[in-house]
């Protein structure tokens, strides 16, 4: 277990060092901002419109922005040691291919979490004090609730990260791959839906539960339907209704989308040669 | 006394490569043992199976009275130190850094961080980033971290490379001090002037197997190398060379090397009359007796291989 804190205190220490999580944070914020900002832009108006329509476009820009920074951010936390040469020192230190990554992944969690919180943070201060007639419980609630999907969505994709990078032994590659899960998930998976929405003309019944199969599908469900406000927004919830669709059983989805890749990442790990 | 480290027919293949051939041996407490070889010889395949990152594919290893792949490996560990061939630490980090995070992982008391950092002479530059430190400060910070725990084993993977002949020399000079401590150290080099004097034995490896075991005395008799022995006198050209041709032995040539100095080579066995007759021999003013070098040794044991042996591993 202490070896597990003190590989996690090394990366998060590092994260901090090389701007990891100011840059995040700094990137979430200033567009949080100008969204909440210029959500009414829309509809030819300026200024802050309304917390639902708010929410559901900083969800927007979570779905895009979370995985790809949690993939760069991760992508070479095994292959970039290995190519360092540091991993194989670190195989013969009294610690197991099991600590290591789990402490590294730990550390790599904790920037994203730390960073997310503070950008998306500072943007709802932001918006508690500049936009008028906001009701800040709710605005809290709404901010809590981005927040926390959007760690939980982070980490899948640190997981995502770490399975491919003890699978490659190229840098390059790993960075390739990244991008290639990034694009898959985030944007051809809609796409697909979408066809498949249209070509199918009846029945269909089944077609929400594909939403299941894509993490950041899951995303947005937490944020749509466990926002009050925002549920009138959207016709999603009402293809998505049902037990399974509930916000406590889409997080589990999510938690499972952490630990499957995380899981395999670490038996490739212990298994492969050093 | 029992072996720090005890090889029994230990093969490994990767594949259809064969990367260690049935190699026996056994290393004991406080000795320095030298790996010498090409490139994929199978010296870094030794190194590995002794840590413990391969398993043997046939035949056993011992280290420290257990194998260093099972269950004993956790206790091998915090006793030995390996410097690997190309490691660049944490560039961001400083070299104090560097060192009190390997020294929490290995669970060893922090103090000795400091102590260290003077030892391998890096005290005045322990807050700088390892991004500013030249390759031979990388090289001694690597040995450091290697030293740390106080290890009763050392695996050092081409130490030398890259470094200057001072640091060189202070670094070998630092492995003499852990010799005189007990502690056991495997090192590789192709560096070979620079390793003779400060090994025990020396272990030559070619095509993953063994050319060659023993002290540089063993070798040099095994080996049976002719020894180069110099005169050099005075008298007019082709004088000194005239008066120290006509040998009985067939074996023993003579190479004027110019009007003051020739050059003999002699089989082992007929040093002493040839420094006989140099002693008689008027003119000759100073003798100087140039055993052969591991060089020497390492070429004669390796020319053995053919050069297609010699590559295909690499």
């Amino acid at each position: 277990m202490n070896a597990i804190l003190t590989i996690a205190g090394k990366e998060f220490r590092d994260g901090l060092r090389n701007r990891w999580v100011l840059a995040i944070a700094l990137v979430l914020a200033f567009l949080a901002v100008g969204i909440a900002w210029f959500g009414a832009a829309a509809s030819g108006g300026l200024g802050f419109t309304s917390l639902a329509t708010t929410v559901v476009s900083l969800a927007t820009l979570a779905v895009f922005l979370i995985p790809l920074i949690a993939l760069l951010l991760a992508y070479d936390a095994v292959v970039g040691e290995q190519e360092a040469g540091t991993l194989l020192l670190l195989l013969t230190y009294p610690i197991s291919r099991t600590q290591l990554l789990l402490g590294k992944f730990l550390g790599h969690s904790l920037i994203l979490a730390a960073a997310t919180a503070l950008g998306f943070g500072i943007a709802g201060a932001v918006i508690a004090v500049g936009a008028e007639g906001v009701a800040l419980t709710e605005l809290a609630a709404g901010m809590g609730l981005l927040i926390g999907s959007s760690i939980l969505l982070g980490w899948v994709f640190i997981a995502f990260a770490y399975l491919i990078s003890v699978w490659v032994t190229e840098k390059a590659r790993a960075a390739g791959l990244a991008l290639v899960v990034w694009f898959l998930f985030v944007l051809v998976f809609d796409l697909g839906l979408l066809a498949l929405l249209v070509s199918v003309e009846r029945g269909g019944d089944w077609l929400p539960w594909l939403l299941l199969l894509n993490p950041t599908e899951c995303f947005r469900l937490i944020n749509l339907t466990g926002f009050e406000a925002a549920r009138s927004y959207t016709g999603l919830t009402s293809i998505a209704e049902g037990s399974a669709f509930r916000p406590a059983m889409v997080t589990a989805i999510l938690v499972a989308w952490i630990l499957v890749p995380l899981g395999l990442a670490l038996l490739r790990f212990r298994r492969r040669a050093a | 006394m029992t072996a720090v480290i005890d090889f029994q027919g230990v093969t490994r293949r990767d594949g259809g490569l064969v990367r260690l051939d049935a190699l026996d041996l056994q290393v004991d407490e406080g000795e320095v043992l030298a790996l010498l070889g090409h490139n994929g010889a199978g010296k870094t395949t030794t190194m590995h199976l002794i840590l413990g990152l391969l398993s043997p594919s046939e035949g056993q290893v011992a280290v420290l009275g257990g194998a260093p792949d099972g269950a004993h490996a956790e206790t091998l560990r915090r006793r030995l130190g390996y410097l690997p061939e190309n490691v660049s630490f944490y560039e961001q980090l400083s070299g104090r850094e560097v060192l009190d995070y390997f020294a929490r992982l290995k669970r060893v008391d922090r103090g000795q961080v400091g102590e260290l950092l003077d030892r391998v002479g890096l005290g005045h530059a322990a807050h700088r980033r390892v991004k500013t430190y030249s390759k031979g400060m990388r090289q001694r910070l690597g040995l450091a971290q290697a030293l740390l725990g106080d290890p009763r084993l050392l695996l050092l993977d081409e130490p030398t490379t890259g470094l200057d002949p001072a640091a060189t020399r202070d670094f070998y000079d630092t492995v003499r001090g852990l010799r005189e401590r007990g502690c056991t150290v495997l090192l590789s080099s192709h560096v070979l002037p620079g390793v003779e004097p400060y090994i025990d034995r020396a272990l030559i490896l070619g095509g993953g197997k063994r050319l060659a075991l023993g002290s540089l005395t063993e070798l040099r008799e095994e080996a049976a190398l002719p020894i180069t022995v110099r005169a050099r006198g005075h008298g007019g050209a082709g004088d000194l060379a005239q008066r120290l041709a006509g040998w009985d032995d067939p074996r023993i040539t003579v190479t004027p090397h110019d009007a003051h100095e020739v050059a003999l080579t002699v089989p082992p066995d007929a040093k002493l009359a040839v420094l006989r007759r140099l002693t008689d021999t008027a003119g000759v003013e100073d003798i100087e007796l140039l055993p052969p070098t591991l060089e020497h040794l390492y070429t004669h044991f390796s020319a053995e291989l053919s050069p297609a042996q010699r590559g295909d591993a690499e």
